[in-house]
């Protein structure tokens, strides 16, 4: 008797949460993530809602770790189908994912994007810079006369004397973002290996992981700014400073021509072109993270996903490539693996 | 501090001090003194009234100069053949706007010829004319409208942004230099166009009444659908924190004892006025997302952060107001045999209506305002992009809010959803406005004095 009142009471429960679920089903897709991604994720959710019967995605911005950090709190309709990245997932975050049930994830890579050094266009003439350039002005430590020292530049022009006689004012990317694990591998780590630092490091006794980690750290003294915000809060900062070197996607200083000019990095110029060739040595791909385990319960998530990766849209001609991103030439392949639903590790 | 001036010198007692002669007419020098520095105050307070209402003007300026752009919106006439064969070939692809595109371009270049505007740009050049939205202006009206296939319609299509913003003066054509999206040779194309009549600019009710549209479409983003969202949270707001707030202060004001214990909820009460917002948006995520499972990114979830913003406000002031009652009024109801229940409710309350209604609508203009808790449950972003379907659908599907729109507009990369940003203030000002002026009514109809 007991038993079957226990029994019968957690079936209306189960009945009772069953229907409160059904009562709040979804039927648009929800996606978190990367500022970075975000104008591109629109651009597709406004296409996916004009020309199919589901209801537009719905996209927040906030980064590429708090949108995983998002999408690792769990599977369910309260929570987010996809997560938008400006860098690959981590294995901290695959483990974090793993723990909340989020087992099965379909990583989409969707093309790459350039990271570009632009300043006022009417301020000094940075027009061509090296990644040791950079390392040797935002490093707190540099190597001078083969010893390693505090930073001891103040102006370009003494980090290098082909750069304008302009106070060292940089911009760049707050560590939530991930531009910042581009800037410092491809520009910092980089700079740092060419210009000798890290071998001096390891000479001097530091084991190489140290060595690596100190060869991306950043000044402190005020020289380089951290902005957390977004490209408009770096584009505000340059336009109030015009010495100040900022640190931008290449979709965004195309909106901006008119106030922004771009120097090169390490000879090359930035565009489409470049990076597509992959000459432009600063350029990282673009993600997505899909939950397998939503594919079926939330309608349009699996044909959103195809659609993005579609000729039509991230291809050469697409309105994403009109919009500043570099299309993939493997889109075929990625097409293959939505269609596969293929997970990571598998 | 001037008494030196009233005593004589004590010491000097010999020499007879004369009689001062003082006259009603004459100001004596500690009354000019007085005077002087009356004078002086009120010039302090001059100036403190002047410097605020020249960054007020100041403001307002920038506001006014950087947003009235947002509500009007160049639009461009074209005759469009709409063709049965074309539009089921377009209605098989899978993104079916850009078959549609190519009809636009077809109608486009014959408009131009008509007009006996010459040009050597390519189709895909003259594309960058039209905003990317246009091409479902045309599939929508197609779709909807199976009868008027086969006949030629003519279509107010949408420019696009820098197209606009030449037609504004906000793109100048040493702009267009590096630019990507539109060359000077456009700028000659618009000139031409304009003198023939093709160009139209005129108010933009899309503005006021449209959704968010995407990063490439700036011309076509409106502030319509966040605004039903905020205003599906102001009704959360509004039967949740008036009758939790009133019966809260009531209680506490008229019914609970003086104890610490009391004490304590008042001091805390004070304190969560206090709070900055974003904490209640931590809270929020954390109480109804992760553990009640509310749906994200829902007006119904946003509504419940702000009553929590808003309770101590309301809380406050209808306190204030229910002590502003003279007791005699309590003390008359009392003794001609009212309960402590009626009293309150038959004479006090209605009589700290007015005062309840202001901190009301004062406390809801706050929360009308308010950002930083919507970033943590998820309502910036691109939301606001379908209105909702039913009200229930109003509370529950995913909406932004006004100041969420722009602090998103403000964000992005194109100049033209800046000036969007500017824009959605205006309109946000104008419902902040309304809202403080019915509260100044309401106080000045219907506030008692005694």
């Amino acid at each position: 008797m007991k038993f079957t009142t226990l029994v019968s009471a957690t079936a209306l429960a189960v009945a009772s949460t069953a229907f409160v679920g059904s009562a709040q089903a979804r039927d648009q897709v929800q996606i978190a993530g990367s500022s970075t991604v975000l104008p591109y994720a629109s651009i597709v959710a406004e296409a996916f809602g004009e020309n199919t019967d589901f209801p537009t995605p719905v996209v927040e911005s906030g980064g590429s770790s708090a949108g995983l950090k998002k999408f690792c709190t769990g599977v369910g309709e309260n929570t987010i189908d996809i997560a938008n990245a400006s860098r690959a997932i981590r294995e901290k975050e695959i483990k974090a994912c793993a723990e909340a049930g989020v087992k099965d994830i379909i990583e989409v890579r969707i093309g790459y994007d350039g990271i570009v050094f632009a300043s006022q266009k009417d301020g000094p003439a940075f027009n061509e810079f090296t990644q040791v350039q950079w390392f040797n002005a935002l490093s707190p430590k540099v190597l001078k006369d083969g010893q390693i020292v505090d930073n001891p530049y103040t102006k370009w022009s003494e980090v290098d004397a082909s750069l304008p006689d302009a106070e060292i004012a940089a911009f760049i990317p707050g560590t939530k973002h991930g531009t910042r694990e581009v800037f410092e591998e491809k520009v910092l780590a980089v700079g740092c290996e060419e210009s000798g630092a890290l071998k001096a490091m390891i000479d001097g006794g530091m084991s190489e992981d140290d060595a690596e980690d100190a060869c991306i750290a950043v000044r402190t003294d005020g020289k380089s700014v951290d902005i957390d915000g977004d490209y408009t809060e770096t584009l505000a900062r340059i336009d109030s400073n015009p010495n100040g070197v900022g640190v931008f996607g290449l979709a965004f200083y195309e909106n901006n021509t008119d106030k922004l000019k771009v120097a090169t990095m390490a000879g090359v110029a930035p565009s489409t072109e470049t990076i597509a060739a992959g000459e432009y040595p600063v350029s990282r791909p673009l993600f997505f993270y899909i939950k397998k385990a939503h594919i079926g319960v939330i309608p349009g998530l699996k044909e959103y996903a195809q659609f993005f990766v579609s000729d039509e849209i991230a291809g050469p001609d697409g309105p994403l490539a009109q919009y500043g991103l570099v299309s993939d030439p493997e889109l075929a392949a990625t097409q293959a693996s939505i269609e596969a639903e293929e997970t990571m590790g598998n | 501090m001037t008494d030196t001036t009233l005593t004589p010198p004590s010491g000097k007692t010999s020499a007879p001090t004369p009689n001062k002669i003082t006259s009603i007419l004459e100001l004596d020098p500690l009354t000019k003194k007085r005077n002087a520095a009356e004078a002086r105050f009120k010039l302090y307070g001059i100036i403190a009234i002047g410097i605020g209402l020249f960054f007020l003007v100041a403001l307002l300026w920038a506001i006014l100069s950087n947003g009235l752009g947002a509500f009007s919106q160049t639009f461009v006439k074209v005759d469009v053949p709409l063709n049965q064969q074309q539009i089921d070939d377009a209605e098989k692809s899978v993104v079916k706007t850009s078959k549609y595109r190519a009809i636009i371009d077809d109608a486009f270049a014959k408009e131009l010829a008509g007009a006996n505007i010459t040009t050597e740009m390519s189709a895909k050049d003259l594309q960058k004319l039209f905003s990317s939205g246009a091409a479902a202006t045309v599939r929508d009206y197609a779709l909807a409208n199976p009868d008027k296939v086969g006949t030629t319609v003519t279509f107010e299509l949408i420019a696009s942004s820098r197209v606009d913003g030449y037609l504004k003066g906000r793109v100048k054509r040493e702009d267009l230099a590096e630019d990507k999206n539109l060359d000077a040779a456009h700028l000659d194309l618009v000139d031409q166009m304009k003198s023939a009549g093709l160009l139209e600019k005129r108010f933009n009710w899309s503005f006021i009444t449209g959704t968010d549209a995407s990063d490439s479409r700036p011309e076509q983003a409106g502030i319509g659908a966040s605004m039903i969202g905020s205003l599906f949270m102001m009704l959360v707001v509004l039967f949740l924190s008036l009758p939790i707030g009133v019966a809260a202060s009531i209680y506490l004001e008229e019914f609970a004892p003086q104890n610490k214990f009391t004490d304590l909820i008042e001091v805390n009460i004070s304190n969560l006025a206090a709070v900055p917002s974003i904490v209640f948006g931590i809270l929020g995520l954390a109480v109804f997302i992760q553990f009640m499972h509310l749906p994200q990114s829902a007006p119904l979830v946003g509504g419940l952060v702000l009553t929590l913003m808003t309770l101590p406000t309301i809380i406050i002031s209808t306190r204030a107001s229910l002590k502003a009652v003279p007791p005699s009024i309590r003390d008359a109801a009392l003794g001609i045999g009212a309960s402590k229940m009626q009293s309150i409710f038959h004479h006090v309350l209605p009589l700290a209506m007015p005062g309840i209604l202001t901190g009301t609508i004062i406390g809801l203009a706050q929360a009308l305002g308010e950002t930083a808790p919507l970033l943590l449950i998820g309502m910036v972003g691109f939301i606001a992009s379908n209105f909702p379907d039913g009200v229930a659908a109003g509370f529950f599907s995913p909406n932004s809010a006004m100041p969420a729109q722009i602090y998103e507009w403000a964000k992005r990369a194109d100049p033209a959803f800046y000036e969007r940003a500017w824009g959605g203030i205006i309109v946000l000002l104008v419902f902040l406005m309304t809202m403080n002026i019915i509260a100044i009514i309401l106080r000045r109809r219907f506030e008692r004095r005694w």
